[in-house]
């Protein structure tokens, strides 16, 4: 561990009691910043999570003291759930949602684990010219191509009104996916490459049984990003979903029922917990994988 | 099996690399290559979607640059959120880095609380924030009023929208904590210790052997975060539907960027254009404009980052 980790703790922890002047100055200002340290995280933690604490409370608040300012509802009112998934549609969001992700998910990385194995492993020309198109598309914005893209889509396949539009594209890989793979494939040795070719595997063979099991981490963090990013999404079913109801996600839903309940913060609140809860549930079982895909993307390359 | 010839053996891994890359060559066809050069096509054509597409010349670029009331509004947004909003986020997250790095007690517990807020989706959190900085009846004014501060606007005042977005994006740091936090771990231990030999102060290592070993991180922090302002669009775009309390439906005609223009982004513009408007030739010059702002950043990261190519690993 670095100097900057030391616990402060640690010099303290030398002969213990007759100290030396200087020792004991030092030993004090190890002390006091710990302290500074832990006040200041403290108070972090407060500003992170504050948010999620006064939406909770809200959510359970009655229809009239969502209106006060009151801070800590009265009366806890769970029926306010109840009451929101009892929306209509609000179900129906629900399940487009986890087609469009759990679909799209799936899609993304079986689409994408081969490219990113090219990429990574292939020697080929226009590799790095395939790989800076890659990292372009990346960074492209759905704005860029949407006005071409509705066209399409609306006009030609007559497939608007359904969340299609924005599944389909992810059976012919997704960049970001690709690229994170990519940079996971690289840190594989050749050597089991190798190995596997001399016992007479072939390139799919060698994908699927030698590759796969040690790529697992890093298909675990686009998968994870994917469903994400579905889950996420506002453009995608604002384009192509917005005039069927029937269509929606949560996401989208989201909004609209914030419309339909003007004033109505606590059934609001309500329903934006049930749409951040299934994410953070997901991240709690999967926090590993996520935050090791988190740092793929930015440090590693 | 016969001994291949080097040919034969070329062109089968030709088409073994073509086959890998299949999936992702369609896809760059389809939904990149063919849609941008469209994009080009229709920022020169009149085109509502109805009538046949026809011949405009530069009339749309003309009319998005001189007439269209919302593009310079939103460029000069944009030019704030990077020079504030990124600024801040840039300095937050590497200050938030340093900070787990040295908590010592229940680091775990922190660094998830820490991080929890960027999985909140957008849509989720822009609405709990327009709850949160509701001007009347919202937790942080009720609290600032009991303390005797001014209680600002926020959403509802164009002076005070975009530093509510900024507040809400310091709230979602975990991507750049994360990564600070993985490069501060890597500084090597010994140049610590050698300062430290040489008589360094805590800030002079600060100065001397954290910055220069991270500066790589922080450029590349700055970079995308300039990108994702430029594609900044579902935070400003709910936060100013809520505040504004319009309800969202077929014909609803939302005024962009409530209060006062302020919350405009330029890929607002391009569903503003094309999907409320429907002037497609307009939407898409627009599109391509951030299509070359988009595009200068990457390069300069690609740039500034050739390792991202290289070394890859």
């Amino acid at each position: 561990m670095t100097r900057l980790l030391d616990p402060p703790t640690r010099r303290s922890g030398a002969p213990a009691s007759p100290a030396s002047p200087a020792e004991r100055t030092a030993r004090r200002r190890a002390l006091l910043e710990w302290i500074a340290v832990h006040a200041l995280g403290i108070a972090a933690a407060l500003f992170f999570t504050l948010p999620f604490v006064f939406v909770l409370l809200t959510s359970l608040m009655d229809d009239a003291q969502a209106l006060s300012r009151d801070l800590v509802p009265h009366t806890w009112e769970w029926s306010n759930y109840r009451r929101v998934m009892d929306t209509p549609g609000f179900l129906t969001w629900w399940r487009n949602t986890l087609v469009y992700a759990g679909l799209g998910t799936i899609l993304t990385v079986v689409s994408s684990i081969p490219v990113a194995y090219a990429l990574a492993k292939f020697r080929f020309r226009g590799r790095n010219l395939s790989l800076m198109l890659v990292i372009s598309m990346m960074m492209l914005p759905p704005q860029v191509v949407v006005i071409p893209m509705y066209l399409f889509w609306a006009k030609q396949l007559d497939l608007s009104g359904t969340l299609w539009p924005l599944i389909i594209p992810m059976a012919f890989g997704d960049a970001f996916s690709i690229f994170l793979l990519r940079q996971f494939l690289m840190t594989i040795p050749d050597e089991y490459l190798d190995a596997a070719r001399v016992d007479g595997c072939g390139d799919l063979r060698t994908l699927l049984r030698v590759v796969l099991p040690m790529a697992r981490p890093g298909i675990a963090a686009v998968a994870l990003f994917q469903f994400f990013y579905a889950w996420n999404d506002y453009f995608g079913p604002q384009i192509y979903a917005s005039e069927n109801p029937g269509a929606w996600t949560l996401s989208y839903g989201l909004e609209s029922f914030k419309g339909a309940h003007h004033t109505d913060w606590n059934l609001t609140m309500a329903a934006t917990v049930l749409v951040m809860a299934p994410v953070i549930l997901v991240f709690f079982f999967a926090q590993k994988a996520f935050v090791e895909g988190v740092t793929l993307t930015g440090v590693k390359g | 099996m016969s001994t291949p010839t080097l040919a034969s053996k070329r062109r089968r891994s030709a088409l073994r690399t073509a086959a890998f890359m299949s999936p992702w060559l369609i896809g760059f066809a389809v939904f990149f290559a063919y849609p941008l050069l469209s994009t080009v096509y229709f920022s020169f054509m009149r085109y509502d979607g109805f009538a046949p597409p026809v011949w405009s010349g530069t009339k749309n670029w003309g009319y998005v640059f001189a007439h269209y009331p919302y593009f310079w509004p939103a460029l000069r947004n944009t030019l704030w959120l990077v020079v504030v909003t990124v600024t801040l986020r840039v300095l937050f997250g590497l200050g938030v880095g340093l900070l787990i790095t040295r908590i010592r007690t229940a680091t775990g517990v922190f660094r998830t609380l820490f991080y929890l807020p960027y999985l909140a989706p957008p849509v989720a959190a822009t609405m709990a924030f327009a709850f949160l900085l509701n001007p009347g009846t919202g937790p942080v004014n009720s609290i600032l009023a009991d303390v005797g501060l001014p209680a600002p606007g926020w959403f509802n005042d164009p002076t005070w929208s975009k530093p509510a977005l900024t507040l809400l994006a310091l709230w979602g740091i975990g991507d750049l904590m994360v990564i600070f936090m993985a490069a501060l771990l890597d500084v090597p231990t010994e140049q610590y210790e050698a300062a430290e030999l040489d008589g360094a102060s805590a800030r002079q290592r600060f100065r001397y052997v954290t910055l220069p070993n991270i500066a790589p991180i922080v450029m590349f922090a700055v970079v995308t975060g300039v990108i994702q302002a430029m594609q900044y669009y579902t935070q400003p775009l709910i936060a100013g539907k809520v505040a504004s309390g319009v309800i969202q439906g077929a014909g609803t005609q939302f005024e962009p960027g409530y209060p006062d223009k302020s919350t405009l982004t330029l890929p607002q513009l391009v569903y503003n254009l094309g999907f409320q408007r429907f002037d497609y030739g307009s939407a898409c010059v627009v599109a391509l404009v951030l299509f070359a702002l988009s595009m200068a950043f990457t390069a300069l990261l690609m740039r500034r980052r050739g390792g991202l190519i290289q070394a890859g690993g």
